[in-house]
């Protein structure tokens, strides 16, 4: 029985890190193509749950709601590269992470302002209920979100690596001007990342959203996914994943096993923690890239 | 034509090395602080001092510390409102538990706790660089929110998990009116502005840069990286602590760790990158940008009133407190004290365009 209990908690774990990881994955994305650390990920992940919800209010289908959100999310995404870093290149890192920050108020005013602030349900059609694995309760909403997490991180991965466009990424990823020297379209291919972060950002939307109720709190789950990104590295798409898991095991872990003796409530600081202890072994998380230094 | 060096000779390594070398300078900073010392507390309206003076002050105070850090050592901070907690925490139990403490030794005593747990979270600093240490200073900002919501005796046990200030004097005098309270808080600010702007010249501050511009340069010209990480995490973190005593004590009077939480750690973030990212006079710049702006839009805002919904209100005054922000990191990356020195620059040759 205890170590059923121990399994119970092990896997809702790491499919609750599976979650995480869906919302690190945009930071990597962006990170990964033009080394913004954007903060307004959760902002967008409201904004596409909160769109997606309020056309489907409109009496308009699931699957053509899905489409006109996602449309709407890759325009966001290119207007953001349009207007915001566009105008920023060359600046230093941190004042392109201010700017995000900024973004994720406009974002979140915009988005309340638009669609209002009432909490939205989120039906899927995926019923939340446990069924029986060997004697361990899983989720199968959990396994659903854990199921499309897997495929988008597969399917990134080979967009990466196999496709001409995911080298050009790369290639950007390197260097810019090495990138550009070669005859890589810089504009294009930041849009496209950004237009992919939009995409990314209404799946982690819409899956966190039935989830919690697609509301302000939404934005939260920003928190969640920066120890995942440190844990697995800010440029590794297969990093987002596997820190994800690591997260979110040991979070629900120190929660059940940890907790009582410290009085609960620890799992706002743990995944930090966490993260931080494998950050002094691997400065660059787990996968990231290491950087060499010369002088 | 008037703001010009010409004719002012050095003749002394003193005259040299002085913070203003220009007489127009000495001026206008004797004047402004006349200003704030004798004119501003005699004629300022009680909610000029408390609503917007006092937490200006506060706030640059705040901002200062975290400019240090990571305006000079170059070392990104989500964690400052931590700090502060910590300051005002520290602060509130060392009047508790010491009766008979002065209020001036408490907060020195809460700054310095705050340094102490700054140096215990800037130890990952010597491994962990960039980003990857911004994500990791969270740690710091979630793990002590939660240590003093959680622990009773941080609080003496209110039920409430607030702290209250005691009835403060210092030399005698009540600490009680807006005008008492705003020249206590100006003094301590005026007093550290000047200290942080001394230690930026001397050599700490040359060794802050050296690690900021490249660490691993500095090592190799002899700069030791433990000691000078560290004195910058220690430092920055006084400044704050002592922030949040003030924030606590002189403004709020009655606080609770939510006060304290991430949104602060942002919006003294913004001051510096807004005010200026390694600079003295950015973060007074900063701090008064971020303190009159939610201000304005809501004066703005009552402007409307009835018109539209306050929900509407608060969301366009979001959308617009984002949108300010970014219009200006594109206009003026460098921030507000960017500008003051190219208004500077101009005064020099006016009316002559060069």
């Amino acid at each position: 029985m205890e170590w059923q209990f121990f399994l119970e908690v092990l896997v809702g774990g790491l499919l609750a890190g599976v979650m995480y990881s869906l919302v690190a994955l945009g930071f990597v994305l962006i990170y990964k193509a033009s080394g913004v650390f954007n903060f307004a990920q959760g902002a967008m992940v409201l904004f596409a749950a909160l769109s997606f919800v309020s056309i489907q209010a409109m009496g308009v289908p699931f699957w053509i709601a899905l489409l006109l959100t996602l449309a709407l999310m890759v325009l966001l995404g290119v207007g953001i590269e349009r207007v915001v870093l566009r105008p920023l290149v060359n600046q230093p890192p941190i004042t392109l992470f201010m700017a995000t920050i900024g973004l994720s108020f406009f974002l979140e005013g915009l988005a309340q302002m638009v669609w209002g602030t009432d909490v939205h349900g989120l039906e899927l059609g995926i019923a939340d209920e446990p069924f029986d694995v060997g004697g361990v309760f899983i989720s199968k909403f959990d396994l659903f979100a854990a199921a499309v997490g897997g495929t988008l991180v597969a399917a990134l991965a080979l967009f990466f690596s196999k496709t001409k466009l995911g080298r050009a990424l790369r290639a950007v990823a390197d260097d810019h001007q090495a990138a550009m020297s070669v005859g890589i379209p810089l504009k294009h291919i930041w849009a496209i990342v950004w237009g992919v972060a939009g995409f990314v950002a209404l799946v982690a939307g819409l899956l966190w959203g039935s989830r919690l109720g697609v509301q302000f709190a939404l934005t939260l789950v920003v928190l969640k996914a920066l120890p995942v990104l440190i844990l697995g590295g800010f440029t590794s798409v297969p990093g987002a994943i596997i820190g994800g898991l690591i997260i979110g095991a040991g979070e629900k872990l120190a929660e059940v096993y940890l907790g009582p003796f410290v009085g609960g409530g620890i799992e706002n600081w743990f995944p930090y923690m966490l993260a931080l202890l494998f950050l002094l072994v691997r400065p660059e998380g787990l996968f990231g890239e290491k950087h060499i230094e010369r002088v | 034509m008037f703001y010009r060096e010409s004719g002012q000779f050095k003749s002394s390594y003193a005259a040299d090395s002085a913070i203003l070398t220009i007489a127009q300078d000495r001026l206008f900073i004797a004047a402004l602080l006349a200003l704030a010392f004798v004119v501003l507390p005699g004629l300022g309206s009680d909610y000029l001092l408390s609503g917007i003076l006092i937490p200006f002050l506060i706030l640059s105070l705040a901002a200062l510390g975290l400019n240090i850090l990571t305006g000079y050592a170059g070392q990104l901070s989500l964690g400052s409102a931590a700090f502060m907690a910590v300051g005002a925490f520290a602060t509130y139990n060392f009047m508790l538990r010491l009766p008979g403490m002065p209020l001036l030794l408490a907060i020195f005593l809460g700054g310095l706790s705050a340094a102490l747990v700054g140096v215990a979270f800037g130890l990952p600093s010597l491994r962990i660089k960039g980003f990857y240490l911004a994500v990791a200073t969270l740690a710091a900002q979630f793990f002590i929110e939660w240590v003093f919501t959680k622990f009773g005796w941080f609080t003496n046990y209110s039920s409430s998990g607030v702290i209250t200030a005691p009835p403060m004097q210092v030399f005698g005098i009540a600490i009680d009116t807006p005008a008492s309270k705003y020249l206590l808080t100006l003094s301590i600010v005026a007093l550290m502005a000047l200290a942080a702007k001394n230690m930026a010249r001397a050599s700490i501050g040359r060794a802050w840069m050296a690690i900021r511009d490249m660490d691993v340069a500095a090592e190799v010209i002899g700069i030791p990286m433990l000691r000078t990480k560290l004195l910058a995490f220690a430092i920055s973190s006084f400044y704050c602590g002592v922030a949040g005593a003030l924030y606590a004590f002189v403004l709020l009077g009655t606080v609770d760790a939510q006060a304290f939480d991430l949104h602060r750690s942002f919006q003294v973030l913004f001051m510096i990158i807004v005010g200026g990212v390694g600079s003295i006079l950015g973060s007074f710049l900063g701090a008064a940008f971020i303190v009159l702006l939610p201000i304005c839009l809501n004066l703005l805002g009552q402007a409307f009133h009835g018109a539209i919904s306050t929900q509407f209100l608060a969301n366009l005054e979001m959308m617009l407190f984002g949108g300010l922000i970014i219009f200006f990191l594109i206009v003026e990356p460098h921030g507000l004290a960017r500008l003051w020195q190219i208004a500077k620059e101009k005064l020099r040759v006016w009316p002559f365009p060069h």
